[in-house]
């Protein structure tokens, strides 16, 4: 095995690991909002590591360019669509965790809404 | 390589196996699935990346920029549904 080899390598298997401990959080976590917060933060810099090796670690190019593309789009849009998610879900209402210290958005316009 | 391939697939399917439970589960959320669907991909766009280094086949290199955008389509879609008609 090349330097490189072992550099990709060492990030792919990070990456992966990230990725499974986010996806454990999705059970282990009390609401939908703690959920999402395990789910998007390790899975995100998990696909972006495992990307980033998977381009180091390839010998080609063009895949390599492909791959850090990608590893950029999710790195934009993996928090938009978490934000979104979550705005979405406290509007409608979401029942928060009891174990919810601070609700910033309490008595805010979207949190009237979704007491209506 | 062939081992730290093999050990990728391995933790990712975990993960996929995960992302399943959760997406299935009764019980859960409109919000809940959307997010299980989302990591879902977000593996999925993993495995392939391993594939392509343990094959040096480029066949599915592009699915991976598409399975990406579609991730993200989809989540923002349903997120717009949920806020209009409730989780």
């Amino acid at each position: 095995m090349s330097a490189l080899d072992w550099v990709g390598g060492v990030l792919m298997i990070v990456g992966a690991s990230l990725t499974l401990l986010g996806t454990i959080g999705l059970h282990r976590f009390p609401d939908v909002f703690a959920r999402m917060h395990a789910a998007t933060k390790p899975a995100t810099l998990g696909t972006v590591l495992v990307l980033g090796g998977a381009a180091v670690a390839v010998a080609d190019f063009s895949i390599s360019a492909l791959f850090v593309l990608v590893a950029a789009l999710q790195f934009i849009t993996a928090p938009v669509g978490a934000h979104m998610v979550g705005r979405a879900a406290y509007r409608a209402g979401t029942e928060l965790s009891a174990q919810t210290a601070v609700d910033e958005l309490a008595g805010s316009p979207a949190d009237r809404r979704r007491r209506r | 390589m062939n081992t730290v391939t093999v050990a990728c697939f391995a933790i990712l399917g975990a993960a996929g196996v995960a992302c399943i439970v959760r997406l299935v589960r009764p019980g859960s959320s409109l919000a809940d699935r959307i997010v299980a669907l989302d990591s879902f991909l977000v593996v999925f766009v993993s495995a392939l990346a391993v594939y392509t280094v343990r094959s040096g086949d480029d066949a599915f290199v592009n699915v991976t920029l598409v399975a990406a955008l579609l991730g993200f389509l989809g989540t923002v879609t349903v997120a717009r549904y949920i806020e209009r008609r409730g989780a």
